[in-house]
Parts: structure tokens; C-alpha cells; sequence
């Protein structure tokens, strides 16, 4: 239990994707202008990342090990997750309209988040077992989100913050983003 | 005449990172040394070059529908061609990026010039356009690699610069170095477009 927990909490605070691994850095700058979006965009990220976590983790073990073919695993992984993202998108579609209409826009924007394909192949790197996987993804998809609505909230109180011209609009929120990375690595020294 | 526009386009005009904005993650990630920069600059202009290649011989073939699934499946191939490649012949290189190098798949860099140039275009033309984008994505990764490795480690692709009364600043080989440093480099290139503007507004 206790190893899962430093799974858990190594994967959202103290090596988080997007702060610390600079994993998934598009949806971080591109779709963080609004907490609510950016909530949006964390919850889709969580759902298609344990689920990748699951199927590559199954894909791997059963089909790629043993055949031995594990030099197919980029181009198996990332097929997956592209069928994958589209296959959620209809089951939400199809089931919850209101969650579709709340995720809609960037369920497809998933598919070049690198985190996902990313948290596919650190599961398989690190060598964990199923449970672990899900652990992982799940605890790598909380920071994300964390890191996301974070940044947010920020960035809506910079819309009203006096910028030196030349710093508006990207500059700016990199140099916001490095600030909230320098508040990650304090959780560096974090043990148990 | 415009073969060369599109191989220099690519370099400063419509630059992939500092005017496009695109390919951030592995741009943030690698630079906290020039050699790494310089690495994953070279992969990933060795997979732009095959991946447009491919897809501008086949772009009469691939249906429209399926083009982007097709592209992928292209582009992961020489991905894992150059995975395989850099794991024989550079090791060390191929340890310091890890994970970076099967993510060249999701590279936004790559997908665009596939869909937004090659489909439409031929070989040559297409051969141009991807050695520009390389070599522009790779002038950033440089640049930035250089302000990093310079300040946070006082040297540059391991020579040292400034003797040991050096004391580096440690924060810019650091996660947060990478933000800050590309915030700043974006600030600056602003603040020289605008007093350009300014010049020749006056």
C-alpha cells in the first residue's frame, strides 16, 4: 500500500509532468487562459490517461513481449492511443452528452498530448505491474491537472496585470510558469 | 530559385519554435546542455526529412479521410528507425534523452509540415522544406541550450568559460531555467520587433 501511495505522490508533486518532466506542455500553454477550460482539459487528460495506462500496459505484456516484437511499441503505443481517443469520444458522445458538451473540444487535442504516450512508456521503462500502472497514470494525470488549473488561475489575474508590451501574451506566462516550477521543485526534498 | 525559399524559410521567418510556437516539450526539456540540443535537433531533423519524403511520394495515394492515422504511422516509423539508430551508434546520447526520442512521435513540428506542406507538394520542394524547419527547430534548440548550459553551468558544450570564480547559476540547468529562459529569449526577440516597427513607423 505504502508503495503505491509514493507512486501516487512521486508522479503528482515531486516529479510532476508538466513542471519538473515537461510533459504535455502544448494543452499547458495553449488551453490554461480560463480555470473552468483548463478543468476541462485536466478531467479528459485524467480519463484517456488511465485507460492508455490499462490497454498499453495489457498490449505490451500480452502481445509485444510475447511475440518478442518490443521494437513495435512507439508505433503500437501511439495507434492505440489515437484509436483510443476517438473511441472515448464516441462512448461519451453516445452516453453522457452533457460530459460531451463540457469536453468536447479537446478530447481529439489529446492525441498529440505527449504526456499520455509519455506515461505509456515510463509505465513499461519503470517496469511496474498493472495495479502500479494505473497508479502512476492516474497520480501523473492529477498533476497535470493540478499543474493546469494552477496555472489558470494565475494567468486570469495576469489579463489584468500591467505587462511591459514586449513580455505580453507568451513570454509572460513562460516566465509565470517558471516561477510555479520553482515552487515544484520544493516538494523535491520530499520523503517518507 | 524556390527550392531555396523554402529551405530558408524555415530558419528565422516562419521559425517552427520562436514565430510557430510549436514542439515546446522537447525544446524544454533537452537544452540543459548544447550537445543535447544539438542531438535532438538532428533527430528530429532526420525524422521531418523521412516522414515529408514519405508522405509527399504518397500523397496522391493516402485518402484524405485517413491522412492523419496514415502520417503517424509514417512518421512512428522513422522514429523507431532513428530510436534504434542512436541506441547503437550513440549511447550516451541516446541515455541523455531518454524518453524525448520515442516523443519525437507527438511532435507537433513533424504532424504540421506533413499535413500543411508535404501532402501538397513534391519531393524536392517538400526535401527543402523539411531540412529549413530541422534546422530551425535545431537554432533554437541551441539557442536556448546555450543560455542555459552558459549561465547555469558557466560552460559551453563542456569547455569551460569563465574559470572557477565562476558561480553558476544554478536555477537555469533546472526545470524552471527552461521557462524562464525561453520566456526571456521571446521577450527580447518582441522588444527588437517592436523597436524595428517603431523605426520604421517614425
Amino acid at each position: 500500500m505504502s508503495e503505491l501511495l509514493i507512486i501516487a505522490v512521486g508522479a503528482i508533486l515531486i516529479e510532476n509532468f508538466v513542471l519538473v518532466k515537461f510533459l504535455g506542455i502544448c494543452p499547458f500553454l495553449g488551453v490554461s487562459k480560463k480555470v473552468e477550460t483548463a478543468l476541462g482539459m485536466g478531467m479528459a487528460v485524467t480519463f484517456v490517461m488511465v485507460i492508455a495506462s490499462l490497454i498499453t500496459w495489457l498490449i505490451q505484456t500480452f502481445i509485444l513481449k510475447h511475440f518478442g516484437i518490443e521494437y513495435l511499441q512507439t508505433i503500437a503505443f501511439i495507434l492505440v492511443i489515437a484509436s483510443l481517443v476517438q473511441f472515448v469520444e464516441m462512448v461519451v458522445q453516445k452516453t453522457s452528452p452533457t460530459l460531451y458538451q463540457a469536453l468536447g473540444v479537446y478530447l481529439p487535442l489529446i492525441t498529440t498530448n505527449c504526456a499520455v504516450l509519455g506515461v505509456a512508456l515510463l509505465n513499461i521503462q519503470k517496469e511496474f505491474n498493472l495495479i502500479q500502472a494505473l497508479v502512476y497514470g492516474a497520480g501523473a494525470a492529477v498533476g497535470f491537472t493540478l499543474a493546469i488549473v494552477l496555472f489558470a488561475g494565475v494567468r486570469e489575474r495576469l489579463e489584468y496585470a500591467n505587462v511591459p508590451k514586449s513580455l505580453r501574451g507568451f513570454p509572460i506566462a513562460l516566465i509565470t510558469a517558471a516561477l510555479l516550477s520553482i515552487a515544484f521543485l520544493g516538494f523535491q526534498g520530499l520523503t517518507f | 530559385m524556390r527550392i531555396y525559399k523554402e529551405f530558408q524559410k524555415g530558419l528565422i521567418k516562419e521559425n517552427p519554435v520562436f514565430v510557430q510556437l510549436l514542439g515546446m516539450c522537447p525544446l524544454l526539456a533537452v537544452t540543459t546542455s548544447v550537445e543535447n540540443g544539438i542531438g535532438m535537433g538532428l533527430a528530429a531533423t532526420a525524422v521531418l526529412l523521412g516522414s515529408n519524403v514519405v508522405v509527399s511520394l504518397l500523397r496522391k495515394l493516402i485518402p484524405a479521410k485517413i491522412r492523419i492515422p496514415a502520417y503517424i504511422v509514417i512518421i512512428a516509423g522513422f522514429v523507431t528507425l532513428i530510436d534504434m539508430m542512436l541506441e547503437a551508434y550513440f549511447p550516451a546520447l541516446s541515455q541523455s534523452l531518454g524518453l524525448f526520442i520515442p516523443l519525437i512521435v507527438v511532435n507537433c513540428i513533424i504532424l504540421a509540415r506533413a499535413e500543411s506542406f508535404a501532402s501538397k507538394n513534391d519531393v524536392v520542394t517538400s526535401v527543402s522544406d523539411a531540412l529549413g524547419m530541422g534546422i530551425g527547430f535545431t537554432i533554437a534548440l541551441v539557442t536556448l541550450a546555450s543560455v542555459r548550459e552558459i549561465l547555469g553551468n558557466g560552460t559551453f558544450l563542456g569547455i569551460s568559460l569563465f574559470g572557477n570564480s565562476f558561480e553558476p547559476v544554478l536555477v537555469m540547468i533546472l526545470p524552471p531555467g527552461a521557462f524562464l529562459g525561453l520566456g526571456i529569449i521571446l521577450g527580447i526577440m518582441n522588444w527588437v520587433i517592436q523597436k524595428r516597427e517603431e523605426g520604421s513607423a517614425s
